[in-house]
């Protein structure tokens, strides 16, 4: 039996400062803060609203933007995170993945607007599985998606309400996501990855 | 992970992996939806040459609450007398195209000979009186979730027919490699054999007195005592063994306050556990039952969730 | 059938230091470093320079399985395994169906082991009627009979009725039978006990198979026979405590005779790990305190013979659960070559040793006389030639068994039969059988 300890890299750093920041330190928290009025002008407010990130770093990015809604608008919004993966479409591609909690508060979706919040969008099969993972929780009134960076190349009819950037790559390039929760540092960079094959998805 | 024949081919990492991913399917437990789409269009098989209610429910129902396609077989005893062998039923079930099989059956050791037969996954859902490693890992989720996280360290008390329990051997070997200290209790005559050589190379502790043991304890697990043992005089009757190993009210009071109480069931209230101890706020075992599905989800996932899981 | 006198030149002679045989019309006519003078014109010579010359093999504990489960092995196929491994005489255990407890019956396996013609087929007779342990089978008709049946045993069950045991005992005096005992007290181990009982039946859960169920049946026997004064043959010894019985018997004057397999010699109880039926075997494999123990007593003689226990079963009787699976394994083809490896290259014991212990005394023990004869002149030309430092990897599938539990298939023996010889024909080399002496 082998460990399922492996955590299938996406977005994270293994090795070293390779290729070149797009996205650093004040830029993110900026990004995350426009997120947060959008998302309160698109809603009319921060009635119903709940923040639900995809781990591991949509968990993070979750967390910020709830502190900035309520920096804009003094009211606390729930947030909570959904793991995603047993939904996947690709478990068989992987090694066996280590599951990460779902926390939804109050226990509820049903007539919630909820904001999935992630931090790379590109294929949009991991936004596909967060939504069929949402539908077996109940009925919400509404359901918005949130990302830090949209990278194209999707591969399903999916896209983002609010995008802290739009960053255009190829397919051979790779993007990573760092958050000083887990990373140490904010930054967002691009490379190109030897290891992903033109065409392979993330 | 390919197989789940023995606690005993797990590390400490992937046994808290398996009951950290319990944790994960104990909440789905609680959904209105309790389906998740993971295993679809996986099939699972769950053969069992032995009775069991309990068990082959929870697996069936682990398989289904993951959308895999699970059928039950009950396996007549033993097929020597009708020219079939073993590995003829088993290999018919497998060329069918199945992912995975439970296996029970009434001898040790056959999920081990089944898995070097067949192509598919095997998990051993009790064999004889060797392992029941689902229910081990079903009670370490259950300690662990009642004691506070970890279980190094802490001391458990298994206590009754030890000879003749697989539950027994898989618990030992899980708690060990969890790092709990354990101590067997049973008089002499239901102590496995060779427990004297095996409890210094796996360092565990015996004792034929459960009184001396209780105070120290911060789980204590009671096994059942099959009235059947009595033929083979084992001991002499039902109510010396009660006294002398029972469960009572009194020893109840001997624990420490925090210590709990499972039993992997069916008991037999009155001969190894009172009715007061089963049902005291200490126990857990409507908790065990609860928790069962979660790790048999654990379980099929970790067998066929990833890549290189059969096909 | 007459051929040229043949020549066997420069093999060690059972340890006896280098020499010719001449063997002529089914004979030894000349032995020793003068023999090739003696060698008439158009005399065939075999170079036998390095290969030991032995008496023949005899087995005291072969199921040959004809009648009944012939799909197991027949007594022709089993005599065919029996030559490959250097074995010219096997007493053919009485567990078939029906029971050899008839003269009929023992004639039957006299006849068929006669018309395969490779080796030496003596029936062993059953102790009791179907092997039931409650009454006395047709002893002395047995032993009337063709067959001459001087070993009597209900092997693969105990004797287990002291009653029944003391009257056997003191029935078979009258013809100088022996009573081969499979010693196993059923109260303590019963039949489903199939692992030595200890840490390893404890961890995977097998029922125990404890030593104290055949040491209690062994020490009971050789005080019988002590009160009896017959012969008690005890089989398989598999204990250390049944050597100390054993040593402490034959030290009073009992006539307690006693055989170890070559299993037993060499194999653990640890290989039961993986639950693979190919070791499942009664008495089961046992510790290797209990091995050394018996290696030690077949060096100094409380253990007399080494007997195979050849026990073939089709692959149908042993892909079970180990539980269920049939109990034995195969042992002809390559008892030499354990004996070899375990005492011989171990420097235990020497070839003269070996030719005592799988052949003289077994021949002895069964009353056979044309068997296990010193390698002389007069003596008949039964002989087995083995190649003392011939290193074998054991391959299941070039067994003559019909069978293929073969607990030692690929692993490496050191000594191996060169050449067999059954009153001077040649019945095998190298494994292969030639054609039957019938």
């Amino acid at each position: 039996m082998s460990p399922a300890r492996e955590r299938v890299p996406e977005g994270t750093t293994p090795t070293a400062e390779s290729g070149r920041v797009v996205l650093a330190g004040e830029e993110i928290g900026r990004a995350l803060r426009r997120i947060a009025h959008e998302i309160l002008e698109t809603n009319k407010g921060p009635q119903d609203l709940l923040l639900l990130g995809i781990p591991t770093r949509g968990v993070h990015l979750a967390r910020r933007l709830g502190a900035a809604l309520h920096d804009v608008e003094g009211v606390e919004v729930p947030v909570g995170s959904l793991d995603v993966t047993m939904y996947r479409d690709d478990l068989r591609r992987q090694p066996v993945r280590h599951l990460e909690p779902t926390d939804v508060p109050g226990d509820r979706v049903e007539g919630k607007v909820v904001v999935l919040v992630d931090d790379v969008l590109f294929s949009g099969r991991t936004v596909r599985a967060a939504l069929d993972s949402l539908a077996d929780l109940g009925r919400p009134r509404a359901v918005r998606l949130a990302v830090l960076v949209d990278r194209g190349h999707r591969e399903l009819p999916i896209r983002a309400d609010h995008v802290g950037k739009n960053l255009p790559t190829s397919r051979g390039e790779r993007v990573w996501v760092r958050l000083v929760e887990q990373d140490g540092a904010d930054e967002v960079r691009i490379a190109a990855d030897p290891a992903r094959r033109e065409g392979e998805r993330q | 992970m390919r197989h789940l024949l023995s606690i005993g081919d797990l590390s400490r990492e992937e046994i808290l992996e398996l009951l950290d991913t319990a944790e994960s399917m104990h909440e789905v437990q609680h959904r209105e939806v309790k389906k998740l789409p993971t295993l679809r269009g996986r099939t699972i098989i769950n053969f069992f040459f032995e009775d069991s209610t309990r068990t082959r429910s929870s697996f069936e129902l682990a398989g289904k609450w993951l959308s895999a396609d699970t059928i039950n077989l009950s396996g007549k005893g033993s097929s020597v007398s009708k020219g079939e062998s073993l590995r003829d039923t088993v290999m018919t079930i497998d060329a069918m195209g199945v992912d995975l099989m439970v296996v029970r059956h009434m001898a040790s050791g056959a999920p081990a000979q089944i898995a070097s037969w067949t192509g598919c996954s095997i998990v051993n859902a009790g064999d004889g009186t060797h392992e029941h490693p689902s229910q081990a890992l079903l009670d370490a989720y259950t300690m662990r979730r009642r004691l506070g996280g970890d279980l190094a360290g802490r001391h458990v008390a298994i206590v009754g027919d030890l000879t003749h329990s697989r539950v027994l051997r898989s618990n030992l070997l899980c708690l060990r490699t969890l790092g709990a200290s354990v101590t067997l209790v049973a008089p002499p005559t239901l102590m496995p054999s060779g427990i004297g050589p095996w409890a210094d190379t796996d360092g565990f502790g015996t004792s034929y007195e459960l009184d001396d043991v209780l105070p120290t304890v911060d789980a204590v697990m009671m096994l059942r005592v099959q009235r059947e043992r009595m033929s083979g005089g084992f001991f002499p009757t039902p109510r010396e063994y009660a006294v002398r190993y029972g469960l009572t009210p009194a020893r109840l009071a001997r624990m420490p306050e925090h210590a709990v109480i499972c039993h992997p069931g069916p008991m037999n209230r009155g001969l190894e556990i009172s009715a007061d101890a089963a049902d005291a706020a200490q126990s857990l075992v409507l908790d065990q039952v609860s928790a069962g599905v979660a790790v048999r989800m654990s379980i099929l996932y970790h067998l066929l969730a990833g890549e290189g899981s059969t096909s | 059938m007459t051929t040229p006198p043949l020549l066997i030149t420069g093999a060690d002679l059972a340890g006896a230091g280098r020499g010719d045989l001449l063997v002529a019309d089914g004979r030894i006519v000349a032995a020793g470093p003068d023999a090739a003078a003696e060698a008439p014109g158009g005399t065939a010579r075999t170079d036998a320079d390095g290969l030991v010359a032995l008496p023949g093999l005899v087995d005291l504990h072969t199921h040959l399985r004809e009648p009944g489960r012939e799909d197991a092995e027949t007594v022709e196929t089993g005599s065919r395994a029996a030559a490959a491994g250097g074995y010219t005489a096997v007493l053919a255990m009485a567990n078939t169906t029906p029971v050899t407890d008839t003269a009929e019956a023992a004639e039957r396996v006299l006849d068929l082991g006669r018309r395969a013609g490779y080796v030496d087929v003596h029936p062993v007779g059953a102790v009791t009627k179907g092997l039931a342990g409650a009454e006395l089978a047709e002893l002395g008709l047995m032993a009337a009979s063709r067959a001459r049946v001087r070993v009597f045993s209900d092997d693969g069950r105990c004797v287990h009725d002291a009653r029944v045991m003391r009257r056997a005992l003191e029935y078979v005096r009258a013809f100088d039978g022996v009573i081969s005992q499979h010693a196993q007290d059923p109260a303590l181990a019963d039949g489903s006990a199939c692992c030595h009982e200890g840490e390893h039946s404890g961890r995977l859960g097998l029922p125990g198979w404890p030593g104290v169920a055949e040491e209690t049946v062994v020490a009971r026997d050789v005080m019988l026979a002590r009160h009896t004064g017959s012969r008690v043959h005890i089989a398989h010894v598999s204990t250390a405590g049944s050597v100390e019985v054993l040593r402490w018997a034959k030290a009073q004057g009992i006539a307690v005779t006693a055989e170890v397999t070559p299993h037993h010699l060499m194999l653990t109880t640890d290989l039961l790990a993986g639950y693979d039926p190919v070791y499942k075997v009664n008495p089961p494999l046992r510790p290797a305190e209990d091995v050394e123990a018996l290696r030690a007593a077949l060096a100094d003689g409380t253990i007399d013979a080494v007997a195979t226990d050849h026990a073939p079963h089709p692959r149908q009787d042993k892909e079970h659960a180990f539980a269920d699976a049939a109990f034995g394994m195969l042992g002809l083809e390559t008892a030499l070559s354990v004996v070899a490896t375990t005492m011989v290259t171990e420097g235990r014991v020497g070839w003269r040793e070996v030719a005592q212990v799988m052949s003289h005394a077994p021949a002895r023990i069964a009353g056979l006389a044309g068997q296990g004869q010193p390698l002389e002149p007069g003596s008949p030309a039964t002989i087995t030639l083995v190649d003392p430092g011939r290193r074998v990897s054991v391959d299941a599938a070039l067994s003559q068994s019909l069978s293929r539990n073969n607990p030692w298939h690929g692993r490496e023996l050191t000594g191996a039969v060169h050449l067999t010889m059954l009153r001077g024909q040649v019945t095998a080399r190298e494994g292969l059988v030639w054609g039957g002496v019938a």
